[in-house]
């Protein structure tokens, strides 16, 4: 697929139209229909994955014989090893050995805390839930958290306090750092300074006030590479004062996503996604569903579930903004540059937005500068959204300050020489500063430098002092969440390393020396909720933590008044040259992740890119550069130069670039350090998301990437079934009329009847928004090993369910869709009578079961599966050695070794499990007893299990819609996995909108 | 000239014949040996940190099954019962044995007793006593006469299809719930029509799926 050159637009554009190539298509190979993508569509895997093409060194090979020989005596017909038990010496009272627990805490990212149930077995955590209590959470997570196992267990860890390279005591660190603070008491502290993180949590809030009011000239500074500064500072400009912004889609009918990645970033996607399906699902006889549009540069989730989307520029949504605003008629706001800009779009947009004034929200990315946000505030005021779709409070933060200030600020201090002492809390800030910061270079020049951070990362190389810090599963805290409940971080785990807290540090700067993080936190909120202390505190506390969260501490609604905006939100002087776009990358976020291969290996959005990031062009921009993907490009913006390799991204916009942070490591792990390139390099604190100026330089050279784009594809046919919300109301069965289905009888396969159970998926196209947490949910739960980013190059990725993105329409703005794809569960399954050995063979309750102890791996299996949702151990993925890795995985299910074929099992030890409970009290399993790890991850529930022979069951509900179709049905597998389809609610008025929604008629977009 | 003397005449009957013999003797064999006590250790007492005698607890001081084996009514795990379920009695009873001095020692120093699994099933098997012990499968009928053995042993195979044997004829083996514990319980002379009965009562049904066990 390298070797095609899928850039020819023109021709991709006249096969569009003539409308002979595929209507919904994958990739710009698919397009252009080159020979290189036809074969990949038709294997089974990529050529060669069957192969063991590693050169063979000597030693390899005489690994290899040793190896075979001593394996050949050592196979089935062995005893098993005498295996030991170590039961407890005094067993916890609510434990009963065998039987996980669930203990609530919470996830704090970029200071902002989601809720969680977590998994514990026999004190080992092992999976995380959402904890349906929690605002945020609602029961469901995002792939962060489900990969936060993993983090916790990460064997790169930093594992022991040292200065200068040298183990020290936590004692010695104690004498250290207070010596630091008191040596300038008689200075106020002037000379100490603290780095953190956007902190929420009210504890550290407290600890660092008392510490600032002992010393008054001590400075604090707070820095998140990805943070809120532009939200803020968008809030001051527009009511005076910095206000937190609460978005309600329950109740929006017409949503406007100004470069806002609303259903994937930030910390209240998890809600916003929750209520955005809501107003989406049409099910149960709805028949209505919200509008969303999206205006962003480059193509997120939130785009792809967009009913309209329009690629703009980052740097343009500005003058989008103050255009749509003057098409509303809002006061008070100057006239945008260009009027006649998008007057095709913003025209009706404004009409539909005009029209459902109180249930209208325009929602502006945390990466737009604050001029937008202040616009987006007048016009959601204009349309009178505030008090209904849109809720002012006060900010959730302890200090909300402007980061990117505060940070140059400390830079520029350090240069001054002011700062003497510094110590950096949980951040890394020679990694994720600005470059021209120079954090590096300017660290050195404070004279005490302490650290307290998870890894030996990029900081820790250049602070003497480093404190591992504890996982927030080993650790006692509190933090907010976006709508400003507080939620108690109980550990899972005592510290595996002896990381320590920030309570911790703090405490002993302070005058809680010696404080554990536990009597710190608790000491707080029992002067909150009853200072008496007691049974009426222990009542709370415990409450608190059984719940998750303490009740009452959500932030209330207020008034804001918005002040004349004028001239203060005009736009900036234009620039010329390409743009280029700064954003946290999808998996690995600010870096923070990068050691984490759930993540690195979890398929990005749209790119499905793994292991890297890349210069994400649009196909227009890279004919007119002559780019094409895996071109190792130099881009040179102001002077800075980093080498990048390119994506061509359908959707994107042209002339604009986007980079990914988080890659490019140089510290932080085995495999933190090496990938991608570091953006970081190109950032400065002038443009810290998105700025014109960048220059594109040819190296000549080329770079691998692993996408999984083109891996695992079915043949065209109507795979993914999408109509308009008119079409649907018109002919609401269109999606099982676009396919013809034979008859039942029609079929060489045993008949089977299912009398009991029969358990079933569906997948709701309609509200799934790809944000791959259920990938990352079933990597936790069913213990998939990570393969690296060569073997997914190779097709051989061990993910049982993966997350399929197809096109339709224009490569410049194409309608994305995302389809999860697990084993169907064919009743009628190809895979199994092709085995040899019966290794995969049909359950009572219509599961097709995988017996991995009587696979031999011929792979005839996968090779007749239609799907190609069968995994194959190509070569030992698991790692059998790491103990801390040993510790991750989950006890319930078989961990597979090499040569063992596998695929998802619709989580069938749960189902067991659900199965002995119901059978010990004598009922049958209830309808929600049973969800799968995916189903369960879902921010959005577009996943549904159940026994579809329960009429009342939802998911036999969900089988009965007119939406609810088969994949590949015309094959007559009778998957139990089926596909509520895509409905999209098209505005009639928009340019290009979507006329037809059938298999027939084409619209090839604008 | 012969080629062949006339004893080859003999070979030429004899070999196929001997050939088949032997290569089904050889599968017998095979099959023998996978089931016999040498492959699945049954029969064979397991050294153990501490002389721990189930017949004197068992049969000696009657104490229940239950009273250690905490868990078996609610997870899948029986569970090996905590020192101090050792120490609640043996802090007064034999306080100062020396044959007991490993069971003290874990209990001063907080560390596990490492026993020596005797019923080891392979990790990709999941069975769950508590549904099996629910539905009136009998201790003694998986364990044996565990109040008879001094030191812990194995008497079944713990294969495949032994368990299957139950699995699709569990009316052989059920037996009502009031008598899953007792070690001395014996089946009545019509044990296939108490077994039906039983398995109507208790809802028994014949799960052979591969899933079953096998995730």
């Amino acid at each position: 697929m390298n070797d095609a050159t899928p850039n020819d637009l023109a021709a991709i554009r006249a096969r569009l139209e003539q409308a002979r190539g595929p209507e919904y298509w994958r990739s710009l190979e698919e397009l252009a229909g080159t020979p290189a993508f036809q074969e990949a569509l038709h294997r089974e895997f990529p050529q060669g994955a069957s192969e063991l093409t590693d050169p063979v060194s000597r030693r390899t090979l005489l690994k290899l014989m040793g190896a075979s020989l001593a394996l050949a005596g050592i196979t089935a017909c062995t005893r098993q090893p005498a295996e030991k038990i170590y039961p407890y010496v005094r067993q916890p009272e609510e434990l009963v050995p065998g039987r996980p627990l669930f203990f609530a805490t919470a996830m704090p990212l970029d200071g902002y805390g989601t809720g969680l149930l977590v998994e514990s077995h026999e004190g080992r955590p092992t999976k995380v839930e959402g904890n349906p209590e929690h605002p945020v959470s609602r029961g469901s997570t995002d792939a962060f958290a489900q990969a936060s196992i993993l983090g916790l267990y990460d064997p790169d860890r930093s594992t022991a306090i040292t200065y200068l390279g040298e183990i020290r005591p936590w004692g010695a660190f104690l004498t250290a750092a207070k010596a630091a603070v008191e040596a300038r008491r008689a200075r106020g502290g002037a000379g100490v300074r603290l780095l953190t993180g956007t902190i929420t949590s009210p504890t550290l809030g407290e600890q660092i006030r008392a510490l600032t009011a002992e010393f008054p000239e001590l400075r604090w500074h707070q820095w998140d590479p990805a943070g809120r500064d532009q939200a803020r500072a968008g809030a001051a400009l527009a009511f005076g004062e910095i206000a937190e912004t609460h978005y309600q889609l329950g109740q929006a009918a017409v949503i406007l996503a100004l470069d806002a990645d609303f259903l994937a970033c930030g910390p209240a996607s998890l809600r916003l996604a929750r209520e955005f399906a809501d107003g989406r699902r049409l099910t149960g006889g709805r028949r209505e569903m919200n509008r969303l549009y999206a205006v962003e540069p480059s193509p997120t989730l939130t785009g792809s579930v967009a009913d309209h989307r329009l690629p703009v520029p980052a740097t343009a949504i500005h003058g989008f903004a103050l255009a749509l605003a003057a098409a509303l008629g809002v006061p008070g706001l100057p006239q945008p540059r260009d009027a006649s800009a998008h007057a095709g779009w913003i025209v009706p947009l404004a009409r539909d937005l005009q029209a459902h004034r109180g249930r209208s929200v325009v929602i502006v990315g945390d990466e737009q500068p604050a001029a937008v946000h202040a616009v987006a505030h007048a016009i959601n005021e204009a349309l009178g959204n505030v008090g209904t779709t849109v809720v002012y409070t006060d900010p959730v933060e302890v200090s909300p300050v402007d980061q990117l200030a505060s940070l140059s600020e400390l830079a520029a201090d350090m240069e001054a020489g002011l700062v003497e002492t510094l110590f950096i809390l949980g951040s890394n800030p020679v990694y994720t500063a600005p470059a021209d910061l120079e954090f590096g270079r300017r660290l050195e020049k404070v004279k005490q430098r302490f650290h307290l951070g998870q890894h030996l990362d990029e900081t820790a190389a250049l602070c003497q002092w480093h404190v591992p810090e504890a996982h927030y599963l080993e650790s006692w805290g509190d933090v907010r969440a976006a709508d400003g409940t507080a939620s108690l971080i109980q550990p899972l785990i005592a510290p595996l390393h002896g990381g320590r807290t920030a309570h911790e540090v703090l405490g002993a700067l302070g005058q809680q020396a010696g404080q554990s993080a536990h009597s710190i936190v608790r000491a707080y909120w029992q002067a909150r909720l009853a200072p008496e202390g007691g049974p009426a505190f222990e009542g709370q506390w415990r409450r608190a933590l059984h719940d998750g969260l303490i009740p009452g501490t959500a932030a209330t609604a207020r008034a804001v008044k918005l002040a004349v905006l004028g001239d203060r939100v005009a736009e900036p002087p234009p620039r010329q040259g390409l743009e280029i776009v700064f954003r946290a990358d999808p998996t690995v976020h600010d870096g923070r992740f990068a050691n984490n291969p759930w993540l690195q290996e979890l398929p990005k959005p749209h790119t499905k890119l793994t292991w890297d990031n890349a210069a994400l062009v649009s196909p227009s921009t890279a004919a007119r550069l002559g780019l094409a993907n895996e071109d190792l490009v130099e881009l040179r913006y102001r002077g800075r130069r980093v080498e990048a390799p390119v994506w061509v991204v359908p959707g994107q916009a042209a002339d604009s670039i986007t980079v990914h942070l988080g890659y490019g490591r140089e510290r932080g792990g085995r495999i933190a350090a090496g990938p991608g390139f570091d953006a970081y390099r190109l950032r400065t604190t002038s443009a810290p998301w998105a700025e014109r100026g960048l220059e594109v330089a040819q190296t000549g050279r080329r770079y691998r990437l692993a996408s999984a784009q083109n891996q695992q594809m079915i043949d065209a046919r109507p795979v993914v079934r999408s109509a308009t919300l008119e079409e649907f109301r018109r002919q609401p069965g269109f999606a099982r009329e676009m396919a013809h289905e034979p008859p039942r009888t029609l079929t060489l396969y045993p008949e089977q009847e299912y009398k009991g159970y029969a358990w079933a998926m569906t997948i709701d196209l309609n509200t799934c928004i790809g944000c791959g947490a259920c990938v990352a949910a079933c990597n936790a739960e069913n213990n998939i090993p990570v393969v690296g980013k060569t073997e997914v190059s190779r097709g051989r990725r061990m993910h049982w369910l993966r997350v399929d993105r197809y096109y339709r329409g224009d490569p410049e703005n194409p309608e994305a869709f995302n389809q999860p794809v697990p084993c169907m569960h064919c009743e009628k399954a190809p895979c199994e009578v092709v085995c040899p050995t019966a290794a995969t063979v049909h359950s009572a309750e219509g599961l097709n079961d995988m017996v991995y102890n009587r696979c031999v791996g011929t792979r005839y299996c996968s090779n007749n599966c239609p799907y190609k949702v069968r995994r194959f151990n190509f070569l030992l993925y698991q790692d059998w050695n790491t103990p801390t890795l040993k510790m991750a995985r989950n006890p319930d299910v078989t961990v597979r070794s090499r040569g063992v074929m596998e695929k998802c099992t619709y989580c069938v030890q749960r189902i067991n499990q659900a199965r002995v409970e119901a059978e010990k009290e004598g009922r049958p399993i209830r309808d929600g007893e049973v969800v799968t790890a995916c189903a369960a991850a879902c921010p959005t529930k577009a996943i549904v299990f159940g026994d579809q022979n329960d009429a009342a069951s939802a998911v036999a509900k969900n089988k009965a819609e007119p939406l609810n179709y088969s994949l590949l049905g015309d094959l007559n597998t009778r998957p139990r996995t089926t596909y509520l389809a895509a409905v999209r609610n098209v505005n009639p008025e928009m340019p290009g909108a979507r006329a037809g929604g059938g298999d027939d008629h084409h619209e090839a977009g604008r | 000239m012969q080629t062949f003397r006339r004893s080859a005449n003999t070979v030429f009957v004899v070999s196929p014949v001997a050939l088949v013999l032997g290569v089904g003797g050889l599968i017998a064999l095979a099959y023998a040996l996978q089931g016999s006590p040498y492959v699945t250790r049954a029969f064979d007492e397991r050294e153990q940190p501490v002389q721990f005698s189930h017949e004197r607890h068992v049969a000696g001081n009657g104490i229940d099954c239950r009273y250690c084996h905490t868990s078996v009514e609610t997870s899948a795990f029986a569970g090996i019962p905590p020192t101090k379920t050792c120490m609640n009695c043996h802090s007064q009873i034999f306080a100062d044995s020396p044959f007991l001095e490993p069971v003290r020692a874990s209990f001063r120093d907080d560390r596990s007793i490492a026993w020596t699994r005797v019923h080891d099933l392979p990790d990709f098997v999941y069975f769950d006593h508590s549904i099996h012990v629910n539905k009136g499968v009998g201790c003694s009928t998986c364990h044996g006469r565990v109040d008879l053995m001094p030191l812990m042993f194995q008497v079944e195979t713990l294969q495949m299809n032994w368990c299957l044997d139950c699995h699709r004829n569990p009316e052989k083996y059920v037996r009502p719930r009031d008598q899953v514990f007792r070690m001395d319980y014996q089946p009545p002379a019509d044990q296939i029509s108490l077994g039906r009965k039983l398995v109507a009562d208790y809802n028994i049904r014949s799960l052979t799926s591969c899933s079953t066990c096998h995730r």
